[in-house]
């Protein structure tokens, strides 16, 4: 074996899609020494495959738009159990973001003005998505790695050397976070080519690793998606909050079998295209929950004026919130409405002309054209709900993006808990990931100013290093690929969109099984860029988040958001008052009841009183907020 | 519905490796990751290939399938006819790290070496103000995914390394053609150096990278052709090559 390798930073940032790489800039901008992990090469991370845009109340598309109106429809898709001064900060500060990317050198489409344009999207009272086309992430990550870049040439000019002060890390899997006395010290991990071993010490960690979607079965993830960054949080002593939900994007791709669970962007509908079953009916409008009535149009003629005319007409429901739109056609497929494939049409052909759908809808032209032969100008698609995004993740301080409990560690965009609540808005996360990566690096610098340094010892060196070897040293026969296709039928068929007491119960136990053998997975090869090796760690992360979200989805006792109960089919004004900590004991996750912070009054002022009333028991009303 | 296919994986690594022979299932619509993927599940757990988003976006899964130059996420198995062999090999022009897996930190290196977008000193953010028909020029070159195939297919680099060091290939010639069009970029003389110092003037426009391109971008025709152009126009150009000179205004607008 050779020796280790070790590297000092000030910063570790695991993760490199949006929200890692804004918050290197953030703390290379503040004088700090970073390191960029990604698990794949630099640029390719899961940001690329955001496609609608970026939402920001800049106001170029109607300036009745602010941060006010933002905010509302951010607590409203949530249904109001975000924590309201992330969902606050991030409506303020998402524009700044935006405007920021134009600086350096972000090329998004633009209003006959010359501003940047804004389009409709679902839950968004007013077209508010930054975008270019349909490949809006693509974008974004590239403007940031050219940012990066812009940043190693100017500590070239300065230092002599591109690298001196931000080393890109591609291709590395850090399996453990190091703690001294209590505090941040660094972490460990492995290449991903040679599998050899690589300590870096430093007394932050950013956690920036996007998704869990690879613990589902159908899922618009990429494989990075396994959730390392919350089952590391959980290791490292932090908590997870309300890992109950997650979010099925209502329209993933259906047929051919090889492509299930593709995204098709919210675009579609956003440019007008229209959700109809198998009889021809443009089944949303017998959709819109009460709590939305005065807000959607209930007859096809105003849904179409919309387009058109946004201020006197009322939205159509295609654009309703995504976990409204995923379980209407969820039922749709039950109610045997739906296509030969288990799906249910999406046609934009008969609303826009062939020219301006593969001008606005380039991207997804393209995917249905090349991957599924159908030809969105001409005919409608299939689609179904498939596994997008968790809206939960690691708890965090809403201003600096710590993680609670655990000094040094920061967690910024996916993997962060908190700010989207029960549902997620499209668009949001986009703006999500640049609001609050910024203040993870601002997080970071701000508690370096004040830190004592930790020295990694040797018995936590040689613990780390014995977890890397494990999985080729081992009598069992397990395999990894297989563990993990089991992991996904179960959380698929038992943690879904539609969930029950039993069937989470019988998830739970399946999950710990599991997990019980994955301690005898055995890895064939050697450690030069082996998949199976690699999967192994992945898995025993997907385990912990898969575990956790079961036990916080059994305790909740009723419907909301991305989260469905069959025994509980509504939502229970006193189950918003409620998050559910996981936190892990060493051997299981374990879930608790936290109460929710209360909103300041003047942002409860910023609502009717009767829509709130919707959401909020008689008492919290009466209070009106908190002074 | 599953029928079995004959496919031809390379195996091996710097040093040494070959053709090794396996029969896979594919199912209907399925692309040649698919059965790359499930030969790894079922019958080579580690066999090294890259991939991520499995839908032409993240530009990972570069490789050759028979021998050209292809996304393996986007390439249907439908496509070849059904007694073919489909053979996958690693892209040629990038050193092997293991079966299909490429050494492509040469384009990374590249991408520090092209100077930054640099916006005016005095623009403020938010007031930035371009027309659409002035930002496509761009966008069309924003679109790169960086699967370097167009770096694998160049002939100037494909079996030369020797010209790697002074060429930086068609993905930074977009690069430069972008921020050189961007309306925003005030940096100067952005032609001048992919001459002097990236290398243009070895690309003679075989067009093979704007062939092999999985997001269609004109590379040759809209990038390479007109920077080539107005790098030649000045520099035959004896009027213009005097104002240079004297004025010391950029030569290349």
């Amino acid at each position: 074996m050779s020796a280790l390798e070790r590297y000092k930073y000030d910063v570790l940032i695991i993760g490199a899609g949006g929200a890692g790489l804004r918050a290197a800039v953030e703390a290379r901008e503040a004088g700090l020494s970073v390191a960029i992990i990604c698990k794949s090469l630099f640029g390719k991370a899961h940001t690329v495959m955001a496609e609608g845009g970026a939402a920001a109340a800049m106001g170029n598309v109607n300036d009745s738009d602010n941060w006010m109106v933002h905010f509302r429809d951010t607590m409203r898709g949530g249904k109001f159990l975000n924590h309201y001064r992330m969902a606050e900060l991030h409506a303020k500060e998402s524009p700044d973001r935006i405007w920021e990317l134009e600086m350096w050198g972000a090329l998004f489409d633009r209003t006959s003005e010359g501003k940047i344009s804004q389009r409709n999207f679902g839950g968004h009272e007013y077209p508010r998505l930054a975008h270019v086309g349909d490949r809006t992430g693509l974008e974004l990550i590239r403007t940031m790695q050219q940012r990066i870049v812009a940043l190693q040439q100017k500590d070239k000019r300065d230092h002599g050397d591109f690298e001196s002060h931000i080393r890109v890390f591609a291709e590395l899997t850090i399996t453990e976070i190091l703690k001294e006395d209590g505090i941040i010290a660094g972490a460990y991990g492995y290449w991903r080519e040679s599998g050899s071993e690589v300590l870096f010490e430093a007394p932050t960690v950013v956690l920036a690793t996007g998704g869990v979607g690879k613990a589902f079965k159908i899922t618009s993830n990429s494989w990075e998606g396994t959730g390392d960054g919350h089952a590391l949080a959980l290791k490292a002593g932090a908590n997870l909050v309300d890992m109950e939900f997650l979010q099925f994007h209502p329209t993933g791709m259906v047929w051919p079998p090889a492509v299930r669970g593709i995204l098709v962007t919210e675009s579609v509908r956003g440019e007008g295209g229209i959700l109809t079953n198998t009889k021809g009916e443009r089944f949303m409008f017998n959709y819109i929950p009460a709590v939305f009535k005065e807000m959607y149009a209930d007859n096809e003629a105003e849904a179409d004026r919309w387009y058109l005319d946004q201020n006197n007409n009322r939205r159509p429901p295609e654009l309703l919130p995504r976990d409204e739109v995923a379980r209407a056609i969820n039922n749709e497929v039950k109610a045997g409405r739906g296509s030969e494939h288990g799906g249910v049409f999406l046609d934009v052909s008969k609303r826009l002309p062939a020219e301006v759908i593969k001008k606005r809808l380039p991207s997804m032209w393209h995917q249905f054209f090349e991957l599924a032969g159908v030809d969105i100008t001409k005919e409608p698609m299939e689609v179904g709900p498939t596994c997008h995004y968790v809206m939960g993740g690691v708890e965090v301080l809403p201003e600096t993006a710590a993680a609670v409990g655990v000094p040094g560690l920061f967690a910024a965009g996916e993997v962060a808990g908190g700010m989207n609540g029960s549902n997620r808005l499209g668009g949001n996360s986009l703006s999500d990931l640049l609001v609050f990566g910024r203040r993870a690096g601002i997080g970071a610098a701000q508690y370096l100013k004040s830190v004592q340094r930790k020295v990694v010892s040797e018995s936590t060196l040689s613990a780390a290093a014995e977890r890397i070897a494990a999985p080729f040293n081992r009598t069992g026969g397990e395999n990894s690929y297989s563990l993990h296709a089991e992991l996904q039928d179960i959380t698929h068929n038992l943690v879904g969109i539609i969930r029950t007491r039993t069937e989470l119960q019988d998830a739970i136990e399946k999950i710990a099984e599991i997990r019980k053998r994955s301690q005898n997975v055995l890895v064939a090869g050697d450690r030069k860029f082996n998949p199976g090796f690699h999967l192994a760690f992945d898995l025993d992360n997907m385990l912990l988040v898969a575990e956790s979200s079961a036990k916080s989805a059994i305790r909740r006792e009723e419907s909301r958001g991305g989260h469905t109960r069959d025994d509980f089919p509504n939502m229970d004004n006193k189950w918003r008052q409620v998050n559910h900590i996981s936190s892990f004991d060493g051997t299981q996750v374990q879930v608790r009841e936290q109460g929710l912070p209360t909103m300041p009054k003047e942002l409860f002022d910023l609502f009717d009183v009767h829509e709130l009333e919707k959401y909020m028991t008689p008492a919290e009303i009466a209070k009106g907020g908190s002074n | 519905m599953a029928r079995k296919i004959n496919l031809r994986i390379w195996r091996g690594d710097a040093i040494d490796g070959g053709l090794k022979d396996v029969q896979v299932d594919v199912n209907e619509g399925e692309v040649v990751l698919d059965v790359i993927l499930r030969v790894q599940a079922t019958q080579i757990g580690d066999l090294a290939v890259r991939w991520n988003c499995k839908a032409g976006k993240c530009g990972s899964c570069s490789m050759e399938i028979n021998g050209k130059p292809r996304l393996a996420c986007m390439t249907q198995v439908a496509s070849f006819d059904e007694s073919e062999t489909i053979t996958v090999t690693p892209m040629r022009a990038f050193p092997i790290i293991k079966d299909l897996v490429t050494d492509v930190s040469f384009n990374y290196k590249k991408a520090m070496e092209i100077p930054a977008f640099e916006p005016p000193a005095d623009l403020k953010p938010g007031e930035a103000r371009m027309q659409q028909v002035d930002v496509e020029r761009s966008q069309e070159f924003r679109k790169c995914i960086e699967c370097f195939l167009c770096q694998d297919v160049c002939h100037v680099i494909r079996d030369h390394e020797e010209n790697k060091k002074s060429f930086a290939g068609p993905r930074f010639f977009i690069r430069i053609a972008e921020l050189d069009m961007h309306p925003l970029d005030i940096l100067k003389n952005r032609k001048q150096k992919a001459q002097e110092e990236h290398g243009l003037g070895m690309c003679n426009i075989t067009k093979c990278c704007t062939e092999v391109c999985p997001e269609h971008i004109r590379i040759t025709d809209n990038a390479i052709i007109p920077m080539k152009e107005r790098v030649a126009d000045v520099k035959y150009d004896p009027l213009l090559w005097l104002g240079s000179k004297i004025f010391k205004r950029e030569g290349i607008v």
